[in-house]
């Protein structure tokens, strides 16, 4: 939608909204850039506080994948003050900020407004070293993709509103409301040559921004994708969510090699909430990360498939 | 016995919650689940197809009318917008047809794709080798014959590694990706394996 507005132009934009990353950045000076993302949404799950906390680890996600460290964070919150009681309200906040210190941030403020249904979100502000913004559009030939968390979660989420796959869900949750803080402090090691997070266009869909974003080919793994425990089965089941089919017509450009069964095709699309971090790295330097993933407790952390060639974002799952 | 579940103007995953009970409370029988969205059926769909049901979804209008048979029950009626299939695999194995002047050949296999439309029962599988992947991506001269065939039901399959020598992979515009494995099984499978 935003192509439709006039282009603005400032030297000191170092990514803007052009090639659909994940937040923008904006140098002050040679040692440091600002990083603003915001990002808001209904509840996905029964629990205030974790939706709170979900909602928080989410908005953060964004600093992360652009390599940065979040400072403040605003809240956005539409609320029924009329038909829902105080403390729901109370208890999302709470776990908004609960998850925003355990970032080492703070939040500095916020607005409310009447609203029909719940919603929430914040606005972050970070920081960043000018010369180490991770952008999704720097991948290499030869490189190979990590993912970070598990796949799975709109497939639970909608699930989760038939009271089944109860482990599934849980599961879900606990993923949806990690941060993605470890995993980016990891990559600021090693030569992260394009750096994603996994939300609502679904694995592929991110795969593909930075696949063409990058001007390259790649090739997945399917069997290799990591998944949520019971998201298998609840998408064979048809608890696919709407946004992964819309994901999946939008997105013509994959060729799947026949093998590849129809639940596992629906879970590359499904729309994620708070996902993990997609990283595009150096062959080279792949295992050692991964390893280093691992050891710090991220232990979903998988490689799922390599940048070929170059190229105009094909996508070959197989 | 049969159940008719109404499940229009439901949000998901309402209808397969409807579905699911549904199909759990009977052991031997019929559910008709009524939906209005894309979405819902393909849910529906897959729900069915997971407990092993046979289903037939009839469209009317935007409603979708999705018939779900569970145990014996085989009074499906037959697909309403599928094809006859017979056990017949195709297999081509270059972009034209027959030997001799390749501009001949490729008249030849235009008119060869055009009256394999006009003749049913259709193949159950076509399967495209060697150059003969030329077929099945975007510029093909066959490209709206196939895509014909596809709808009606037809498996359209493209060996891979010929995609690939070729470069073509990105092209692909109808059907899927398959390797040898599953070139010889179809091919062993079949009642009748026809190579051109």
């Amino acid at each position: 939608m935003l192509c439709q507005l006039p282009k603005q132009t400032n030297p000191n934009l170092l990514v803007g909204f052009e090639t659909s990353d994940d937040a923008g950045v904006y140098k002050l000076n040679d040692s440091t850039a600002l990083i603003q993302t915001l990002d808001f949404f209904t509840p996905i799950v029964d629990d205030p506080y974790m939706f709170g906390q979900i909602a928080a680890a989410n908005s953060l996600s964004d600093v992360y994948a652009m390599g940065g460290k979040p400072l403040t964070a605003m809240n956005i919150v539409g609320f029924p003050m009329c038909s829902l009681p105080g403390e729901v309200l109370l208890a999302i906040l709470k776990g908004g900020q609960d998850k925003v210190a355990e970032a080492g941030a703070i939040i500095v403020g916020g607005h409310t407004v009447d609203d029909k249904e719940p919603k929430y979100g914040l606005s972050v502000t970070g920081v960043v070293h000018p010369n180490k913004i991770l952008t999704n559009s720097g991948a290499k030939p030869g490189d190979m993709l990590i993912i970070t968390k598990a796949i799975g979660t709109g497939v639970l989420a909608t699930a989760a509103k038939a009271d089944m796959f109860g482990n599934g869900v849980a599961a879900a949750i606990k993923s949806m409301a990690a941060l993605n803080q470890v995993a980016a402090e990891i990559c600021s090691k090693y030569n992260i040559n394009a750096c994603t997070d996994v939300t609502g266009f679904g694995l592929l869909g991110h795969v593909y921004e930075m696949a063409a974003g990058s001007a390259v080919k790649v090739n997945i793994n399917s069997s290799a994708i990591p998944l949520l425990p019971e998201a298998d089965e609840a998408a064979g089941m048809g608890f696919v969510p709407g946004g992964a089919y819309t994901n999946r017509e939008y997105l013509k450009k994959v060729s799947f090699e026949k093998c590849v069964p129809e639940y596992l095709r629906d879970l590359c699309f499904d729309p994620q909430t708070s996902g993990g971090l997609l990283l595009s790295v150096p062959k080279k330097e792949a295992d050692e990360l991964l390893r280093e993933l691992r050891q710090a407790g991220i232990e979903e952390a998988e490689v799922i498939g390599e940048i070929t060639a170059t190229g105009k974002g094909e996508i070959y799952v197989y | 016995m049969s159940i008719n579940i109404d499940a229009r103007g439901l949000a998901c995953p309402q209808p397969v919650i409807a579905a699911k009970k549904a199909l759990d409370s009977v052991s031997d029988g019929q559910v008709i689940v009524i939906v209005d969205n894309l979405v819902a059926k393909e849910n529906v769909q897959k729900l069915a197809l997971a407990n092993k049901c046979e289903v037939n979804i009839d469209q009317q209008g935007e409603h979708y009318y999705i018939s779900i048979a569970k145990g014996n029950a085989s009074d499906v009626p037959a697909p309403l917008n599928k094809e006859k299939l017979t056990e017949t695999v195709y297999l081509f194995t270059k972009n034209t047809l027959g030997q001799g002047k390749d501009e001949l050949g490729a008249v030849l296999i235009k008119a060869f794709m055009y009256t394999l439309i006009e003749r049913k029962p259709y193949p159950k599988t076509i399967m495209f080798i060697n150059s003969a992947v030329l077929l099945t991506v975007s510029d093909s001269p066959v490209i709206e014959h196939l895509m014909q065939l596809e709808k009606a039901g037809v498996e359209i399959l493209s060996c891979g590694t010929c995609l690939d020598y070729y470069q073509l992979k990105d092209k692909l515009s109808v059907g899927s990706v398959t390797n040898m494995y599953t070139i010889l099984d179809e091919l062993s499978a079949a009642s009748k394996a026809i190579t051109l």
